[in-house]
């Protein structure tokens, strides 16, 4: 199991993936909005996304974790 | 037995180091023996070592457990000194530690580079007294590596423990490369910091190699193996001179890679889209040429260095594909040094823009991002050797500046068509003049307005605009920026400035 962490505060403009979806390492999960910047955050490994923590719109601070991935 | 007998005895003992079983337990953990780390190091065999019969009135202290000499690297001599952890676990007697400093002063009479490969356990307490205070104790080669510092590459190669006061090799050098699994740096290990301050931690998570080079930023590389270790050391060495006085040479590879996409078609129209800087990079400079320094550290800033037509450049890049190429305390830190380094040793610099500025929040704020951005700008600023910047994509606030804008003297500020310069965004810009006229606006006119007034400023900002402004210097077809580069690089080789009379500035730290 390994946490997606947010790599820096802005807010959640994307959810790419849905719960239970695959995903592949590399793979985009959420894209965030932050300093007029997408910021596309990444799963690290291959995987299933277990939990998505967040939803589009939220704010998210450096390293809250915005899905789990099994 | 005579007296040659007797020497080459002696020195068949002494070359194979301590004990088997401890040759045994490091070949388990993947770690080479000292002498083999070196034949794989130079070019050849080691053409000088001195104080090899250190300590040998005791047996169990082969070399005092360290090697000390010369050797050739791509053809340049370069001094080493190596711990050997089968002794005493590399430890540090009187004699190491005099060694060490010995072969500091060498590289020093001879400006030459100096090469550390660590695998230490630190002091030798029942020494203490004898290599620990005084004058020429463990403290002196600390003083020797600041001294050396920007006179000589200065490269750490760790390949085990780097412990305590032993830390601060890795610190003073121009890179620290790090095996994964085998390299650990910390003041206080482990089992001390459990004893002293009651934390239960893993010697991986508190000062291993992985954490030191994404986390801490002490560390610049991580590989896997001591070969792959040696290996990017010997690479890294090619693209530097042998001291400050010299330029580094120039290879003979001048080629670029063919690629099917070109520059153009890598940048999105999308100012606020990412793309891979990679791919930018990899269509200017030579094939194959890019030596990437703290690759998995503060990633928003991309530092590496590089050839085009054959000389070394080092490039400092913002990567828009992580944390959207903003700078942080971290990427500030890590610009700052990798400049430093370039210009100590007469490395060109080539930045390239797609920065929406430094990092904003109270995060950043308390972390003190103003004082790392500083220290940035202070040593971009500072830089003396032909310096290149392009403003590939959007430059905004005072990543601007940081990049080598127009201000900090460049030898040229170039841009792309698809530049942007300004204090910020357009979106953020229009947000903050009309705030108050967009609230007071009824709901169906908001977006036609914000349109109309984001328009109108991009038009303000249009990079023709700035061009006839002579802010930038000129506006370059990305086809030839690579021609343009091996121009201008020429042109500018005979730049030859002191940046100002002083002592040395009071730097922020």
């Amino acid at each position: 199991m390994t946490e997606i962490k947010a790599s820096m505060a802005g807010s959640v403009w994307k959810i790419t993936v849905a719960g239970g979806d695959k995903v592949e390492s590399d793979q985009d999960v959420v894209i965030l909005e932050s300093m007029k910047m997408e910021i596309p955050i990444a799963a690290e490994t291959d995987g299933t996304v277990k939990e998505l923590k967040v939803a589009e719109g939220d704010f998210v601070n450096e390293g809250d974790v915005i899905a789990i991935i099994e | 037995m005579n007296y040659i007998e007797d020497l080459q005895k002696r020195v068949g003992t002494i070359k194979k180091g301590g004990h088997s079983k401890y040759h045994q337990k490091n070949e388990e953990k993947g770690k080479l023996f000292v002498r083999k780390r070196l034949e794989l190091l130079f070019d050849e065999d080691m053409d000088i070592e001195d104080a090899f019969f250190a300590n040998c009135m005791d047996e169990g202290l082969p070399s005092d457990g360290v090697v000390t000499g010369i050797g050739k690297v791509n053809g340049q001599d370069v001094c080493i000194m190596a711990n050997d952890s089968t002794v005493k676990a590399g430890s540090w007697g009187k004699r190491t530690v005099e060694k060490i400093i010995r072969i500091q002063e060498t590289a020093a009479k001879l400006e030459i580079p100096m090469l550390y490969l660590v695998d230490s356990a630190g002091a030798r307490i029942t020494d203490q007294v004898e290599m620990f205070p005084g004058r020429r104790g463990a403290g002196r080669i600390f003083h020797n590596q600041i001294k050396l510092s920007g006179r000589v590459p200065q490269v750490c190669l760790l390949f085990g423990p780097s412990a305590a006061g032993g830390a601060y090799i890795p610190a003073f050098c121009d890179i620290v490369v790090m095996v994964d699994g085998n390299a650990s740096m910390y003041l206080g290990s482990p089992r001390m910091a459990e004893k002293v301050i009651g934390e239960r931690v893993s010697l991986e998570e508190m000062g291993g190699a992985n954490m030191h080079c994404s986390v801490s930023g002490v560390g610049d590389v991580l590989v896997k193996s001591e070969e792959e270790a040696i290996s990017y050391t010997r690479s890294y060495l090619g693209y530097f001179p042998a001291n400050f006085r010299n330029k580094p040479e120039a290879s003979e590879l001048k080629h670029v890679k063919e690629f099917e996409k070109s520059i153009s078609d890598l940048i999105p129209e999308n100012q606020n889209a990412p793309f891979n800087m990679y791919d930018f990079i990899k269509r200017i400079i030579d094939e194959d040429s890019f030596c990437e320094v703290k690759k998995t550290f503060a990633p928003e800033l991309i530092t590496g260095l590089a050839r085009i037509n054959g000389k070394s450049v080092g490039i400092i890049a913002n990567q828009p594909r992580m944390k959207g190429g903003v700078l942080f305390p971290d990427s500030a830190d890590k610009g700052a040094k990798f400049i430093q380094l370039c210009d100590s040793f007469n490395i060109p610099l080539l930045f390239l823009m797609d920065v929406p500025g430094f990092m904003i929040g109270t995060k950043v704020e308390q972390a003190g991002i103003i004082r790392h951005g500083a220290k940035m700008l202070a040593m971009m600023s500072e830089a003396t050797v032909p310096k290149i910047s392009v403003v590939v994509r959007k430059a905004y606030g005072a990543g601007l500046y940081a990049m080598a804008g127009p201000a900090f003297e460049p030898d040229a500020s170039l841009a792309l068509p698809t530049a942007q310069i300004a204090v910020m965004g357009p979106e953020a810009a229009v947000n903050a003049v009309y705030a108050n006229k967009i609230a007071e606006l009824p709901e169906e006119e908001r977006s036609a307005f914000i349109k109309e007034k984001q328009e109108e400023y991009k038009d303000n900002i249009d990079i023709y605009r700035l061009a006839s402004e002579m802010v930038v210097d000129a506006i370059v077809d990305p086809q030839d920026l690579r021609e343009d580069l091996i121009k201008r690089y020429k042109i500018y080789e005979a730049k030859n400035i002191t940046f100002t009379e002083r002592k040395h500035g009071v730097y922020p730290v």
